[in-house]
C-alpha cells in the first residue's frame, strides 16, 4: 500500500530526453495504467518508478518519502515484465522463492508457505516443481506474476505484461489480473500498455503519455467522453475516432469535429452523405467506412450484422450531443 | 538409373567414411605409439611395431619411483587448478563489468585485454621473469600461476563477456527487483546459467597450464617446484648418452591421461540451451 507521485520527472538517455517533466499522482491502491504509442516513454517512466533507471531530475515520492536513490527492493516494489524473465535454471518454486531467500530473516517455513499461497492464488501450485522451460506461455506469465505476489509488494508494476500471448490467453489474463486487483485492493498496481482495451478494461485511472509527456490522467469514461485533445480522443476507443475538417466541421462553429463510430446514425435526412466503400461484419457490430471528401475514411459502428454495398450511397448523421468539437490547437471546445 | 544411383551413393559413403578414417588415424596416431613404446622393454623399443607385442609395466614403475615425478605431477595438479579457479574467478566478476556496467572506456579495455594475448610467450618473458623477482614468488608454484593466469584471462574473459552479453537483461533486472546485489546476480543467477561456457572456458585454461612448457622451465629451477612437461624433458637415462624413450612415453602417457578423463568428464556437463523457457520462446 502506497501513494506514488511523480514531481516534475525527467529522463534523459544521452542528449535524448525521453521524460520531459512528468507530474502524476498514483493513489493508494489504484490500478494506474500507462498508455501511449511506441517510443511515448512510458515503459521508461514505469522503469523510473521501480528504480532499475536513474531519474535525471526531479522528485518520486512513496507515501510523500523521497525514494530517488533507493534501489527496487527497498522500494517494497515487485515487477512482471514483457519478457516473463523467469529464472531458466530455478524450478518454478525457486523462482518464487529466490526474493525471500535473499530478504534477511524469512524462515523456510514461511518461505514455503508464502509461496504456497501465491501458487494456489494463481493455480500453479502443480508445476512447482517444474522448471520453466516446461510450461507455456500463459503458465510463465502466471508464475511471473506469482514471484512478484510472494514478495508482498506495496507496488505491483506491469511492464506489457500480455503482449506476448495469444489473444484468447490475453483476455483471459486480463480477466486474472483484474481479479488479482480485486483480491489485493489495497496494492497500488501500475500497469503499461499500448493496447487501449486493456487500458479501458483494466484500469482505476489512465494516464495517456505522448512524447515523454502527460496527455491526460483520468478514468477510462472521463478520457473516452471528455478527451482534452485531439490525439487522447484518437487514441481512446475502437474504432478510432472519426475527424473531420472543412465546411463539415465549420458547420459546428470548429477547427475539427470528432464523432465516434458508434455515435453516427444513418438515416434518409441525414446531413452527410459518402460512398460505402469497405464493410466490416463483426456478428455483433458492422463497421462500415465511407468516403466523404476528407483524408481517411468515415467509420460508421452499426448494431448486428448489416448489409451495405460497396459504392452504395449512404446517408448519415452524428449525435448532436455526442459531438466533440476542437479549435486550431487541438484543445476541445465545451 | 536406380543402380547407377546407388553405387554413386555408396561412393559417398565410402568417401566419406575414409575421409574420417584418415583423420582419425592421422591425429590419434601419435598418441597411440607413445602408449605402445610406453609398454615396450629393453632393446625392444628401437624395433619398429604397430601392434603390441609384450607388455610389461616397468616404465610407469620406474617413472614413479624415479626422483621426484610424484612430486612434479602434484605440482602439475595444484598449478593448473589454482590458475582454473583464479582466472576463471577473475574473469567471470570482469566480464560481468565489461559486459554489463556502462563506462567510459570500455571498448579501448576490452580491446587492451585482447591487446595482452597477442604477444608471444617469449617477448614477454625476461619482463616477467623480473616481475617474479620482484614479487618473491620465483622457483614456487605461484610464479607459474602468476605467469599462467595473465596468459588466460585475455581469452577467458573474451568469452565469458560475449557470452553474458547474450544473457537477456530482463533476467538480470528481474533478480534486482527480487533484492540481488551484483555478488548474488553473478554467482546465483549468471553461474548457473554459464555453465557450458566456464567448463569450455576452464577446460582449456586447465589444458594450457598443464601442458606449458617454456615458463615453467624458466620459472622453477629445482625438482620440488617443476611441473611434469618440464620434468619429462629433463629425465635421464643411465648415462649422458641415453635417452630413456620407455620412461618418457610412460610419462607421457600418465599425463595425459587425466586431460582425457576430464574432458570425457565434463563433456557431458556441457549442457546447452540452458537459457530456454526463462524468457519468451
Amino acid at each position: 500500500m502506497a501513494s506514488i507521485e511523480l514531481r516534475n520527472i525527467r529522463k534523459s538517455f544521452g542528449a535524448v530526453n525521453v521524460i520531459k517533466g512528468v507530474d502524476l499522482e498514483v493513489r493508494k491502491g489504484e490500478f494506474m495504467v500507462f498508455v501511449g504509442p511506441s517510443g511515448c516513454g512510458k515503459s521508461t517512466l514505469l522503469r523510473l518508478i521501480s528504480g532499475l533507471e536513474d531519474i535525471t531530475s526531479g522528485e518520486m515520492l512513496f507515501d510523500g518519502k523521497v525514494v530517488n536513490a533507493l534501489t527496487p527492493s527497498k522500494r517494497g516494489i515487485a515487477m512482471v515484465f514483457q519478457s516473463y524473465a523467469l529464472y531458466p535454471h530455478m524450478t518454478v518454486y525457486e523462482n518464487m522463492a529466490f526474493g525471500l531467500k535473499l530478504e534477511k530473516g524469512n524462515s523456510k517455513e514461511a518461505i514455503r508457505e508464502r509461496v504456497e499461497k501465491a501458487a494456489d492464488m494463481l493455480q500453479i501450485r502443480q508445476y512447482l516443481d517444474r522448471l520453466p522451460k516446461q510450461l507455456s506461455g500463459g503458465q510463465r506469465q502466471r508464475v511471473a506474476i506469482g514471484r512478484a505476489i510472494t514478495r508482498d509488494p506495496k507496488v505491483f508494476l506491469f511492464d506489457e505484461p500480455l503482449s506476448n500471448l495469444d489473444a484468447a490467453l490475453r483476455v483471459a489474463t486480463r480477466i486474472e489480473i483484474a481479479k488479482l486487483h480485486e483480491g489485493m485492493h489495497d496494492v497500488t498496481m501500475i500497469y503499461v500498455t499500448h493496447d487501449q482495451v486493456e487500458a479501458m478494461t483494466l484500469a482505476d485511472r489512465i494516464c495517456v503519455l505522448r512524447d515523454g509527456l502527460v496527455e491526460q490522467v483520468g478514468t477510462p469514461m472521463e478520457l473516452y467522453e471528455k478527451p482534452d485533445s485531439i490525439f487522447v480522443a484518437g487514441f481512446i476507443g475502437s474504432p478510432k475516432m472519426n475527424f473531420l475538417t472543412g465546411e463539415k466541421a465549420e458547420a459546428f462553429k470548429c477547427a475539427t469535429l470528432g464523432v465516434r463510430g458508434e455515435h453516427m446514425l444513418v438515416k434518409p435526412d441525414g446531413i452527410w452523405e459518402g460512398e460505402v466503400i469497405h464493410t466490416e461484419n463483426l456478428g455483433a457490430d458492422t463497421y462500415v467506412y465511407l468516403e466523404m471528401g476528407q483524408e481517411e475514411p468515415i467509420v460508421v459502428r452499426l448494431e448486428g450484422a448489416m448489409q451495405h454495398p460497396s459504392g452504395s450511397k449512404l446517408r448519415v448523421s452524428p449525435m448532436e450531443d455526442r459531438v466533440h468539437r476542437f479549435d486550431e490547437a487541438g484543445k476541445p471546445i465545451r | 538409373m536406380g543402380a547407377t544411383f546407388d553405387y554413386w551413393k555408396l561412393t559417398k559413403t565410402v568417401l566419406f567414411y575414409a575421409l574420417v578414417l584418415v583423420i582419425v588415424v592421422v591425429s590419434v596416431f601419435p598418441f597411440y605409439y607413445a602408449i605402445l613404446t610406453s609398454l615396450k622393454s629393453g632393446t625392444d623399443l628401437f624395433r619398429v611395431t604397430y601392434w603390441p607385442t609384450s607388455i610389461s609395466f616397468d616404465n610407469f614403475r620406474q617413472v614413479f619411483s624415479q626422483g621426484a615425478f610424484p612430486r612434479n605431477l602434484l605440482n602439475s595438479v595444484f598449478v593448473a587448478s589454482v590458475t582454473v579457479i583464479l582466472a576463471l574467478f577473475l574473469a567471470v566478476t570482469a566480464s560481468f563489468a565489461l559486459s554489463r556496467v556502462r563506462f567510459r572506456g570500455r571498448g579501448l579495455l576490452l580491446m587492451t585485454i585482447l591487446a595482452v594475448s597477442m604477444f608471444p610467450q617469449i617477448a614477454v618473458l625476461a619482463g616477467l621473469f623480473e616481475v617474479i623477482r620482484f614479487l618473491g614468488i620465483y622457483n614456487t608454484p605461484w610464479a607459474l600461476i602468476f605467469a599462467y593466469t595473465i596468459f588466460t584471462l585475455p581469452f577467458t574473459v573474451w568469452v565469458l563477456t560475449t557470452f553474458m552479453r547474450d544473457l537477456p537483461v530482463e533476467i538480470e533486472e528481474a533478480a534486482i527487483v527480487d533484492g540481488a546485489t551484483p555478488w548474488v546476480i553473478i554467482t546465483q543467477v549468471f553461474m548457473p546459467l554459464m555453465w557450458p561456457a566456464l567448463v569450455t572456458t576452464g577446460l582449456l585454461a586447465f589444458i594450457a597450464a598443464w601442458n606449458e612448457f617454456l615458463f615453467a622451465l624458466t620459472f622453477t629451477v629445482s625438482n620440488e617446484t617443476r611441473t611434469v612437461p618440464v620434468a619429462i624433458a629433463l629425465l635421464s637415462g643411465g648415462s649422458q648418452y641415453e635417452i630413456p624413450w620407455g620412461i618418457i612415453m610412460a610419462a607421457s602417457v600418465v599425463v595425459t591421461v587425466p586431460l582425457v578423463a576430464l574432458v570425457l568428464v565434463f563433456q557431458r556437463k556441457i549442457v546447452s540451451g540452458l537459457t530456454a523457457g526463462g524468457v519468451k520462446g
